[in-house]
């Protein structure tokens, strides 16, 4: 893979995470990688390390030994201010919005444009580039929101709006969304749809962390399944059917997996041990013995 | 019938919510403006039925009265914005204006070290208070009853209950002062509310305030220092309360240990009335300097209509209680 052409390099490579917390180990040698503008899904059980991983990522944890790559270059991510600053920005499950805030308070919340009177030392909050800024992103995800309305009166769907549209106001080229569905009141896939769409068209990539497997199927461009603490099987859309990923997320092998019919064929069910980063759009499936990396 | 704006759409058909929404645009604009049209009828009525109310004189005096509580309410509000609270301030009151009652005449003509002594003082306790809150995790209740307790313990302490008189004379200029027409506490609180209206309103840190009171976790993980805003407040709130202690003592030309009892609920009651949420995430300067203002005022007219001081404290309580309903309908 390294004279790979550019623009099919991975926009961020996880390579070979640990992280304990105690005796607990909840990272085992985890390796991912996303490639810019594509829409990864990340399943798995609770406690599968899907959002220890995700918070490697997002610099909330450091890890034990591994390293990230960001367009190729190892980086770190010591604080999650570095890691926002380098384009990773997350969406949290619960949007992390401030309800007796408006709109464009929100987005900039924490990051505010400020503007200078009467000298550098007397600065200001810069509201009408907030406001301005606000209406840009908006417009960009197609879901016009008022700047100043309070987000105590949005919906479940326009909140996260607000949420991925703090992500954009700082041009993000990544975006991590962790269970996007859990606080909108219907199963709102339809619009996530629409929203992955529309941040693929924008060129930005998303990971999706989620346990619903609708949900990374209808969205997803690849997934990568998580069980205790590491990569247990990575597809790419099609290839698996979610009776299998199911099977997977609870077992962690398709080894004894039974074929009720509507499955994938028999030959692409390669099972075994394998380290290739090639084998990333082929059906893999690390089996229950080897070792950690896939 | 309470009707929120939410199952007013889900619950009702076109027509009946266009009735809905007038309703709810009335209930609004009595929530929004409820207390200025009732600061304005009470000034109407009083400048009408009190004697001498509407004079140059006794217009100064109930701004010059209400300052002490004012300057107190100025911190008190960044505090409650943040769901916090602070008991603690009666009790500065009284060690700051002890504290500098004690160094001013020592201090000669040097009228500087007791201001910053005394203001020290109330930084002091408002660290106190915000360690507890931040570092201790202890609710903010609890926390400044402990330094309330504390810092009173303190003013007794220092002089063995004892009162202590006679200023040098650029103390008492703190307190009895004018500039022009002006008093000097009046000043002192203007230019205050102004500083904090201005912080509160159009910084970075005035914006942090009011997401830490509306949602403390959602405030961490966009990358907002909580804990340094927490401080923060607390430490305003100290120095405002030392402030108003330092104007007291000048202004009584004299500090007693019990200086400030009781503040902290005139102020807590002030700041309420001024739209501020105790739940936090909600309130104003402006608010408060009006809220400060309109006990200031009713207080006066009682006093100048001859109302027995038993009354008083009950007129407030009901203030109270109507401002608190009238911030129910206040628009979002």
């Amino acid at each position: 893979m390294t004279d790979a052409p550019p623009a099919t390099a991975p926009l961020v490579a996880l390579k070979d995470i640990h992280k304990t917390f105690g005796a607990v180990s909840a990272l085992r040698g985890v390796s991912i990688d996303v490639m810019p503008g594509e829409t990864f899904a990340l399943l798995g059980d609770n406690a599968a390390g899907k959002s220890t991983l995700m918070k490697v990522l997002t610099g909330v944890y450091q890890p034990d030994r591994g390293s990230i790559e960001l367009d190729g270059k190892r980086t770190e991510f010591p604080t999650p201010s570095a890691s926002r600053d380098q384009g990773v920005e997350m969406v949290y499950q619960d949007f992390a919005l401030a309800d007796n805030l408006d709109v464009r308070t929100n987005i900039f919340l924490g990051r505010e444009p400020q503007k200078n009177i009467l000298g550098p030392l007397l600065r200001i909050i810069d509201r009408k580039k907030m406001e301005s800024e606000t209406k840009r992103v908006l417009e960009r995800l197609d879901i016009p929101i008022n700047p100043r309305l309070k987000v105590k009166r949005l919906s479940g769907g326009q909140r996260q709006a607000v949420a991925i549209g703090r992500a954009l106001a700082f041009d993000a080229r990544l975006i991590i969304m962790d269970e996007p569905t859990a606080n909108l009141s219907v199963a709102k896939v339809d619009k996530l749809i629409e929203v992955t769409q529309r941040l693929k068209d924008l060129g930005i990539a998303v990971i999706i962390i989620t346990h619903r497997l609708d949900e990374a199927f209808a969205v997803a461009d690849r997934f990568a399944v998580m069980r205790q603490g590491q990569v247990v099987g990575r597809f790419r859309v099609g290839e698996v059917s979610e009776a299998q990923v199911a099977h997977l997320i609870s077992h962690g092998t398709l080894d004894d997996y039974v074929d009720t019919g509507s499955g994938i064929p028999e030959e692409r069910r390669k099972i075994g041990s394998t380290s290739s980063m090639e084998t990333v759009d082929a059906l893999a499936v690390r089996g229950t013995t080897n070792g950690s990396d896939l | 019938m309470s009707i929120t704006m939410d199952n007013l759409k889900t619950k009702l058909g076109p027509a009946e919510l266009k009735e809905g929404l007038t309703a709810t645009k009335v209930k609004r604009f009595i929530g929004d403006y409820g207390i200025i049209i009732l600061f304005v009828v009470i000034l109407v009525f009083l400048a009408a039925a009190a004697p001498n109310f509407l004079t140059l004189n006794n217009i100064v005096n109930v701004v010059r009265q209400s300052s002490i509580i004012g300057l107190i309410a100025l911190g008190m509000t960044f505090i409650m914005i943040t769901a916090g609270i602070d008991l603690s301030v009666g009790s500065v009151v009284g060690l700051a204006g002890m504290t500098f009652a004690l160094l001013a005449p020592a201090s000669g003509g040097a009228f500087w070290l007791p201001l910053i002594a005394g203001l020290g003082v109330g930084l002091l306790v408002g660290f106190l208070s915000a360690a507890m809150v931040v570092w201790g995790a202890i609710l903010p209740f609890l926390a400044t009853l402990a330094t309330m307790a504390i810092a009173r313990t303190a003013a007794l302490v220092i002089t063995d209950g004892q009162v202590v008189s006679g200023l040098s004379g650029p103390a008492e200029w703190l307190g009895s002062g004018f500039i022009g027409p002006v008093p000097v506490p009046v000043i002192i609180f203007l230019v205050a509310a102004i500083i904090c209206e201005f912080v509160l309103s159009r910084t970075k840190f005035g914006s942090h305030v009011y997401a830490v009171g509306g949602n403390e976790e959602s405030a961490k993980k966009v990358g907002i220092s909580t804990s340094r805003v927490l401080f923060t407040v607390y430490l305003i709130g100290g120095v405002t309360a030392a402030l108003g202690g330092l104007v007291l003592t000048a202004r009584l030309d004299g500090a007693a240990p019990v200086a400030g009892t009781g503040y902290e609920l005139q102020v807590i009651a002030a700041v309420v009335i001024g739209g501020t949420s105790l739940f936090g995430g909600v309130g104003t300067i402006r608010g408060t300097v009006i809220g400060v203002l309109l006990l200031g005022v009713v207080m006066n007219g009682m006093n100048l209509m001859g109302v027995s001081s038993y009354f008083q404290q009950g007129v407030q309580g009901v203030i109270l209680v109507l401002a608190v309903l009238l911030n129910r309908w206040k628009s979002d």
